[in-house]
């Protein structure tokens, strides 16, 4: 039987729903795998060798067995199923709360294409991969007319690693100059940190621009950076603020007249699809993330994909190889100053194959249709988002595809912190995530829609942020007291960032705190 | 129409939020955009297959003209493999939550923290070290971050790496090191294993993979490692973590940085796009604090019993401090941890022994009879794991002559020289018909020959 005795049942008709989902996530206490281990048990047989037995020198053979967990097949399946039902996918939720990331429907039909390549190998002839030279062939074009650029190489492992094999080829074009001199690079404090870091990794003094009064990477800052050492400029725009910079033709050209190049970070195209591209802005390189703008999951980080679209002047340095086509055949070649390999093989093909499928849905009507979705969104949920209290957009300007918010006044009416809100907001079964560091924008969060999202999903999220505003105010302790629904509870996160108490492994932990 | 995947194109529901805005035209959002940067045309991009049915066609279209490595015998390895991926690898890593989750917080992705900390721990117990990464791209990646660990470790910007290293990685590793790095090479010495090796302490590392490109065991870890520890330098190995079921972990001949792929765990050859790459090392803070990418720890919760879990020493993340982070951080290959811990809790310690041992036994067979099909093994004297190279009088006429009987019988590494891949996948039928073919091929030559 259901139901408390005193408490009546509802009648019929039972709706409508409640204004806010009563969200309940899994929650199963499960252990660490290695609790679960039963010795003598297996997950899956070997087959026998069939064949006689090497024997071993004993400086090669491992003196003991690892102590993996022993499982049978059931229950490493249910550890697992257990555990998968405690993360928020896309598929789950509305997860426009992860800005700058472009969380997107990542449509279910081409992750059957990408297994139809599971047991394809990057070095067969290329008379027996036709079919899968052909889609890295057509998507490097695609994503060409997309960019406007001349030449695209799909090998990057990811966004960060297309922005590193940009630098790299920077590095290798300045050099074929003999212009090995040029040891700077700049960039704005508001593109990915991954910017920074891969110019720094490079061996490039990073130069940092900030935002100036309206929210644009100052102009003046600029003109005061570029010079006989300037190797390129790395910049975002739309920026991870949602602003496009409309003088971005004029930073190129300052930076071109200096004799540096000028380099596209793309991870924010999806709200420009078919409507700007970086080479009529003058740019000589830029990437994009595959698993942002066109769709392939994210898969909790991974595998991504990344594509570098550069110039004809840069083409001779891409990444080899690329693939060729004569008579409708493909083949495989390496550009004639090609950098070498960013990464083994071709490329992320599974992510490459679902990129492909997905522009082929969708064609140029629909690539724009993404983008006009993509910013009507986003322009809807700042209309919803900027009317609760306490929420504001600094810098009055239009936005593309996404916005970087503030809680400040509510923070300093109320004591209740942007992340604290967020892990609130997980109470309510969706994702919300603060900004990157440095906090330019105080107690910031960031929100973007993408297309895949309803006006109801939107309403949705709104309205979890309003309510959990609306608490903050209420019931500050409520808010700092989250989550309830989670599969957990608050966290203590000093062990993590304490050498003697850290444990990033089983091992490290047993040894540290249970021995 | 309104497609598939955007919903909100809808005309009706697009008016109802333009009215809410007040905002007239979609095309006031891009105010921003001055005409001249506009493209004033449609993007010249093929007629798209709209519905899925004509999508799935043109798909299978394109993708039917490929062979893979199931329709054909394939021995193709050389940094890709052909191992067996049990289905509930396949169960787990399908699944949605996971496969469409990303930088969730520990609140919503508890999980996703959870079966990654379980993939390091499992790695670690595997290497026998305490802090492993969660993965970086591939094991090219892996090598050259670890390499650059060990300089900026170290202080010094030389490092001795290996010469039986594969092409293509010595082509990243001279990318990523050789502008501030210098990259020197060891001589592979007649055994197909590192050979003599002179350093000074100007060197931060030695760098050291085992099985080699060539499928060599390397038996000198233990001597090498005293070697670079003599000098103050590192030794970094790169082992095949499948290996490790059999053969010793780079820890336990002192190696002070392991590095590697897993795309042997779990994870199917995907056409190259499942490497994903593992960093480990000993739990040493200094060491600790030059990787560059995310390491998941353990970490309380106010409920007595609950593990939380979080990302350990953040602070030296270029999430957190841009350039001046080490290296850098984004998104890399996840999810092939997870699988890979799926493979490891499967196999258990039982089944990494039994896996090594029946590729360790059925490499030496397929050495064997390739020899006996009248190929010189190279380094046949050498222990092999997994790959063996042999010396062909033509190796693109032999390889053209297998395919032509559903035969990819290796990579060729020159013009002479094939690198043949044996894993637990291939039985002892297979290796046999791949011995005969190699017989008849060189039969026929013989006999083209004479005429």
């Amino acid at each position: 039987m259901s139901g408390h005795a005193a408490e009546p049942f509802a009648k019929l008709p039972v709706g409508p729903k409640p204004p806010l989902r009563r969200f309940h996530q899994a929650r199963w206490d499960e252990p660490i795998i290695f609790e679960q281990s039963r010795p003598g048990q297996r997950g899956i047989a070997v087959p026998g060798p069939g064949a006689p037995a090497v024997e071993l020198p004993d400086s090669v053979r491992r003196a003991a067995p690892p102590a993996l967990p022993e499982m049978s097949q059931l229950h490493v399946l249910r550890h697992y199923v257990r555990l998968s039902q405690e993360s928020l996918g896309v598929d789950l939720n509305v997860d426009v709360g992860q800005g700058t990331c472009t969380m997107k429907y990542s449509p279910k039909v081409n992750d059957s294409f990408a297994r139809a390549v599971a047991e394809l190998h990057p070095l067969q002839h290329p008379d027996t991969l036709q079919g899968v030279l052909e889609i890295y062939w057509r998507l490097e074009r695609m994503l060409a007319e997309i960019s406007g650029m001349a030449r695209v190489s799909l090998q990057p492992g990811s966004g960060s690693a297309a922005i590193y094999a940009n630098i790299a080829m920077i590095r290798a074009y300045h050099a074929a100059r003999g212009e090995e001199h040029r040891d700077q690079v700049i960039t704005t404090m508001f593109s990915h940190p991954s910017n920074a870091a891969c110019a720094k990794t490079a061996g490039y003094e990073v130069i940092t621009l900030m935002p100036d009064a309206d929210g644009y990477p100052d102009i003046k800052a600029l003109r005061a950076a570029v010079g006989p050492r300037t190797a390129a400029l790395l910049i975002t725009n739309p920026e991870d603020t949602g602003i496009f910079n409309p003088r971005i033709a004029e930073f190129v050209e300052l930076v071109h007249q200096a004799g540096g190049l000028a380099c596209y970070d793309q991870a924010n195209a999806n709200g420009i699809l078919g409507i700007t591209r970086a080479r009529d802005a003058g740019f000589d390189l830029c990437h994009f993330n595959l698993h942002k703008t066109f769709s392939t999951p994210h898969a909790c980080g991974g595998p991504a994909a990344g594509a570098c679209g550069v110039s004809e002047a840069l083409a001779e340095f891409l990444p080899g190889p690329v693939v060729a086509e004569q008579d409708g055949r493909f083949s495989l070649v390496t550009p004639p100053r090609s950098i070498g390999k960013i990464r083994p093989f071709l490329g992320v093909t599974p992510n490459v194959v679902r990129a492909y499928a997905w522009i082929m849905t969708l064609g140029a009507e629909g690539l724009r249709q993404v983008a006009e979705t993509a910013a009507l969104n986003n322009n809807y949920l700042m209309h919803k988002v900027l009317q609760i209290p306490g929420a504001s957009a600094p810098w009055d300007r239009r936005r593309i595809e996404q916005v970087r918010y503030s809680w400040q006044e509510l923070s300093e009416e109320t004591g209740v912190h942007s992340e604290e809100i967020g892990v609130r907001a997980a109470d309510f079964g969706v994702h919300y995530w603060t900004s990157h560091h440095p906090y330019l924008v105080p107690e910031p969060f960031t929100l973007e829609p993408t297309e895949s999202y309803s006006k109801e999903d939107l309403d949705e999220y709104a309205a979890i942020l309003a309510h959990v505003a609306s608490e903050a105010r209420t019931d500050p302790e409520l808010v700092k007291g989250a989550p309830y629904n989670s599969p957990i509870h608050k966290i203590d996160p000093t062990p993590l960032d304490d050498p003697r108490q850290w444990a990033p492994t089983w091992r490290a932990y047993v040894r540290k705190h249970l021995a | 129409m309104t497609h598939p995947y955007i919903p909100n194109a809808e005309p009706g529901v697009r008016a109802e939020m333009l009215a809410a805005i007040g905002a007239a035209r979609v095309e006031d959002f891009y105010a921003d955009i001055p005409p001249e940067l506009r493209l004033d045309r449609p993007l010249d991009l093929p007629e798209p297959f709209v519905a899925e049915h004509d999508l799935v066609r043109h798909m299978r279209s394109l993708l039917g003209r490929d062979t893979g490595t199931e329709e054909a015998l394939s021995f193709l390895g050389h940094g890709c493999y052909p191992h067996h991926v049990p289905a509930v690898c396949d169960e787990v890593n399908s699944r949605g939550e996971f496969l469409t989750a990303y930088a969730g917080e520990p609140y919503e992705d508890h999980g996703r923290f959870q079966a990654l900390f379980e993939y390091v721990s499992m790695m670690g117990e595997l290497l026998e070290m305490d802090v492993v990464n969660v993965p970086t791209y591939d094991g090219f990646q892996a090598a050259g971050t670890a390499l650059r660990m060990a300089c900026r470790h170290t202080g010094r910007a030389k490092v001795l790496v290996s010469g039986a290293v594969a092409a293509d990685k010595l082509s990243k590793l001279r990318d990523f090191l050789a502008p501030d790095i210098e990259i020197v090479a060891a001589p592979v010495g007649p055994g197909g294993e590192m050979g003599e090796v002179v350093l000074d302490d100007t060197f931060a590392a030695i760098y050291l993979e085992t099985p080699n490109v060539y499928g060599v065991v390397e038996t000198r870890g233990r001597e090498l490692a005293e070697l670079a520890h003599a000098h103050g330098a590192l030794l970094v190995v790169s082992a095949d973590p499948i290996s490790l079921g059999v053969l010793a972990p780079p820890a336990a001949y002192g190696a002070d940085i392991a590095c590697g792929d897993i795309q042997s765990l779990g994870v199917h050859q995907n056409h190259g796009g499942g490497q994903a790459g593992y960093i480990a090392t000993h739990d040493d803070e200094p060491l600790v604090a030059q990787f560059p990418s995310r390491l998941f720890g353990i970490a309380p919760t106010t409920v007595p019993g609950e593990y939380g879990f979080g990302d350990v020493f953040y602070e030296r993340t270029s999430f957190a401090l841009r350039e001046e982070g080490k290296e850098w951080v984004g998104t890399a290959a996840a999810l092939w941890g997870i699988t890979a811990g799926v493979y490891l809790a499967l196999m258990g310690p039982q089944g990494m022994r039994e896996v090594g041992e029946t590729i360790l036994a059925r490499t030496r067979y397929a050495m064997d009879a390739l020899a006996g099909a009248g190929l010189r093994v190279l380094h046949d004297g050498a222990v092999h794991f997994r790959e063996f190279a042999v010396e062909v009088d033509d190796a693109a006429a032999l390889l053209d002559r297998l395919r032509a009987q559903g035969i990819y019988g290796g990579v060729p590494l020159d013009d002479r020289t094939i690198l043949v891949c044996v894993t637990e996948r291939h039985s002892i039928a297979d290796i046999d018909r791949l011995a005969a073919a190699v017989a008849s091929a060189r039969r026929a030559d013989d006999e083209g020959g004479r005429r």
